[in-house]
């Protein structure tokens, strides 16, 4: 009897673990089968877009008239721009894939640059017809390439989900008929951009890495470098400081030093360039206390430094207050111009007023000719350009990077269109207007 | 007769005192101390703000939430303020352009912290019964922080939440690493922003498919610390310390060739940073 009933459950535990599984199997695979559909959708997205990507471009080869052709440019900006999406959401980040990425990124750059040009005054040059035939014949065969693949994939039932595996574990990967494919187009692309040039007008456009352009002199040693950190901290000398130079990735070589206060538990780091020991950034991991400075007294602390330490021309452009921290930013400004390339941003302690992070990266970076050019259009003149409905509280001349990547002089005005605020920029040679900026730095909390 | 006139009379007493409660709001909220004495600038944040901002709409020169923030519509407020009150226009609050907003207008500050505090949205004009005044609570808004704000400072281009999104995958990824390293995580993330070769949003750059092992293995849903937004924070302010790195690995567990290929920048804590 016992027997009978011991047996009975046994079965039942079995017939239920059974189905359990039963049941777990089938949610591992529902869910394995969204993850590959997801993949799938993305992968023949991109073959689709790919595909008009090309026949788009083709268009834009035969077209004669420029009203039509800057529509048309921005409709290959618009196909490039998805097509760079759906392979941002492929598995391939282990697969070296970034040179078709890099070009996708570039049709997109390149024909969004040619489109929003003013093309009956500047229609597109020889460099940049011939740039165009060669993105067509490019687009071809990455088209080709993919539709292989994606003819192969189709008709061996190829699982995305196997791609990523094999990716990931690096077994064999060169096996796998999808990587192989995959791999062609990046040689194939990588061949093109080696002999591609797209005309001069693209050549402001690929955000150079200029390295430090304003840090000149004589390369500095270790010991240098730790003597110019104690003298910019104002470190007492108790400090251990340790220092490693840049490896040889770095665009320009610089030190990096860690700060160790044997009485305080945190740490400062710091960047030194190796060319002229100019501080590049400093950051103190401090914990901050209670705030018993004002931000406008964090303001003035922060201009002290400065010009303790020699930065000419600077005043405080922006400021704000981020729990016990005053982050500010300075800029240059030279008899009224405002250079807001040449930007110096700082974070002052709220506790004690103290300097807890520096960052001169981007003033490092910018070599703005002196003397600044002279304006050839009057403010009066700029001003009219401006929607009429804007109301300018505030108005200077600013040197700005535009969106070709040049400095330009400019007309900026500060002001109001309903309840928003705007920056305006309004070139002072030509009248164009180069930037207009919505200024909102107050968000408000959703908890 | 005589009775009448009485009865009318007590009746015209009872419907002004009515009316004077109702204009003060009911309740008996009273003007209590103004400013502290910091001098207030654009970017301030707390009770100054918020006192500042619901004077400047006591007399109509601030139409704006009283959120505790002093952003660009309370700037102009001041600025409008100073100029019609003959003080310098320069949109700092200090000594006298402080004396003169309180000499001019009022406070309610039980009142006004009150309804931060429920998170109602309300506003602070003089000559309208405070009562009228309030909406009740339509969800969310409420004080956040210790300054007891119903607003922040948020960087260009960024929301809290992008920040807080940026702050799950830091903490995913280098929890256990030193502040520095972790500010270095969060600038690869920028990095991959601008970099052609990669997605062009946040969300984008970091559930790309294999970018990061604390999205696969489902860390980045673990709940971040302070210090992980407060890495996100810098590095969205301008604090690279990589060098303009957009990868990184762990020598330690990196499993791909291709990675030591990168041209390496620096190291820091465990993880190489390159190009």
């Amino acid at each position: 009897m016992i027997r009978n009933i011991l047996i009975g459950v046994l079965a039942l535990g079995i017939a239920g673990t059974a189905y359990w599984g039963y049941r777990e199997h089938q949610e591992k695979n529902a869910v394995l089968i969204h993850a590959e559909n997801n993949y799938q959708r993305a992968f023949h997205d991109l073959t689709y877009q790919i595909d008009l990507l090309h026949d788009k471009i083709g268009t834009t080869l035969a077209m004669n008239s420029r009203a039509s052709l800057s529509p048309a440019l921005a409709e290959v900006w618009r196909i490039a721009s998805e097509a760079h999406a759906d392979v941002g959401q492929l598995p391939l980040s282990l697969l070296p894939f970034n040179k078709t990425q890099e070009f996708l990124a570039k049709i997109g750059e390149f024909s969004y640059r040619t489109a929003v040009r003013d093309l009956e005054k500047e229609p597109l040059t020889k460099d940049e017809y011939r740039a165009l035939q060669t993105l067509y014949k490019n687009a071809a065969n990455i088209q080709q390439e993919l539709r292989n693949v994606q003819h192969l994939v189709l008709k061996n039932n190829l699982r995305w989900m196997d791609v990523e595996l094999a990716l990931a574990t690096n077994d064999n990967p060169d096996d796998n008929i999808i990587i192989d494919g995959f791999k062609a187009v990046e040689k194939n692309v990588d061949s093109f951009s080696k002999s591609a040039d797209f005309g001069p007008a693209f050549v402001g456009l690929e955000k150079k890495e200029k390295g430090f352009v304003r840090a000149t002199g004589k390369p500095v040693s270790k010991a240098e470098a730790k003597r110019i950190a104690r003298s910019f901290l104002e470190l007492k000398g108790t400090e251990s400081i340790k220092v490693t130079a840049s490896g040889k990735g770095a665009d320009e070589r610089f030190y990096s030093l860690t700060i160790r206060d044997p009485k305080a538990k945190s740490e400062i780091y710091m960047d030194i360039t190796e060319k002229g020991g100019y501080p590049i950034w400093v950051l103190n991991s401090r914990p901050i206390k209670k705030q018993a400075i004002s931000l406008h007294e964090a303001a003035n602390r922060g201009m002290q430094f400065l010009r303790k330490h020699k930065f000419k021309n600077l005043e405080l452009y922006d400021s704000a207050q981020y729990d016990n921290i005053a982050l500010l930013t300075f800029v240059t400004n030279e008899n009224g111009i405002r250079i807001y390339p040449e930007t110096i941003k700082m974070k002052v302690a709220l506790d004690d007023g103290t300097i807890v992070g520096f960052s001169a990266r981007d003033y490092l970076a910018t070599s703005i000719q002196r003397p600044l050019p002279k304006p050839t259009l009057t403010a009066e003149q700029a001003r009219k350009k401006v929607n009429p409905n804007f109301k300018v509280m505030e108005q200077r001349q600013a040197v700005i990077t535009n969106d070709m990547n040049k400095q330009v002089l400019c007309y900026e005005f500060l002001g109001t269109l309903g309840e928003d605020t705007y920056q305006i920029f309004i070139n002072a040679n030509t009248g164009m207007e180069e930037n207009v900026e919505k200024l909102q730095s107050v968000e408000q909390s959703y908890s | 007769m005589v009775k009448k006139m009485q009865r009318n009379l007590s009746f015209i007493i009872l419907a002004v005192v009515l009316a004077v409660c109702l204009a003060i709001g009911g309740k008996p909220a009273e003007e209590v101390k103004a400013f502290s004495n910091q001098v207030i600038q654009r970017g301030a944040v707390g009770d100054d703000v918020i006192e500042l901002q619901a004077r400047l709409q006591y007399i109509g020169f601030y139409n704006g939430k009283i959120d505790g923030v002093f952003g660009w519509r309370t700037y102009w407020a001041v600025r409008n303020f100073q100029y019609e009150y003959g003080l310098p226009v320069d949109g700092l609050v200090g000594e006298s352009t402080k004396a003169k907003l309180v000499k001019a207008s009022k406070y309610y500050e039980q009142f006004v912290k009150e309804q931060i505090r429920k998170g109602n949205s309300f506003t602070h004009y003089g000559g309208v019964p405070l009562s009228q005044q309030v909406k009740e609570n339509r969800g969310g808004g409420a004080a956040n922080s210790a300054a007891g704000t119903t607003a922040s400072n948020v960087p260009k281009g960024f929301s809290q939440n992008d920040i807080q999104l940026m702050a799950n995958a830091v903490y995913g990824e280098a929890r256990g690493e030193p502040y520095i390293g972790q500010v270095a995580v969060a600038a690869v993330i920028l990095n991959r922003l601008e970099h052609p070769s990669f997605p062009d949003t946040i969300a984008g750059v970091i559930f790309q498919p294999g970018a990061f092992t604390a999205v696969a293995d489902g860390q980045i849903w673990l709940t971040p610390n302070e210090t992980a937004r407060k890495a996100v924070l810098d590095a969205i302010n301008g604090w690279d310390p990589t060098g303009g790195a957009i990868y990184y690995f762990n020598p330690e567990t990196a499993t791909s060739a291709w990675i030591w290929s990168r041209p390496q920048i620096k190291q820091i804590g465990k993880h190489i940073f390159c190009k």
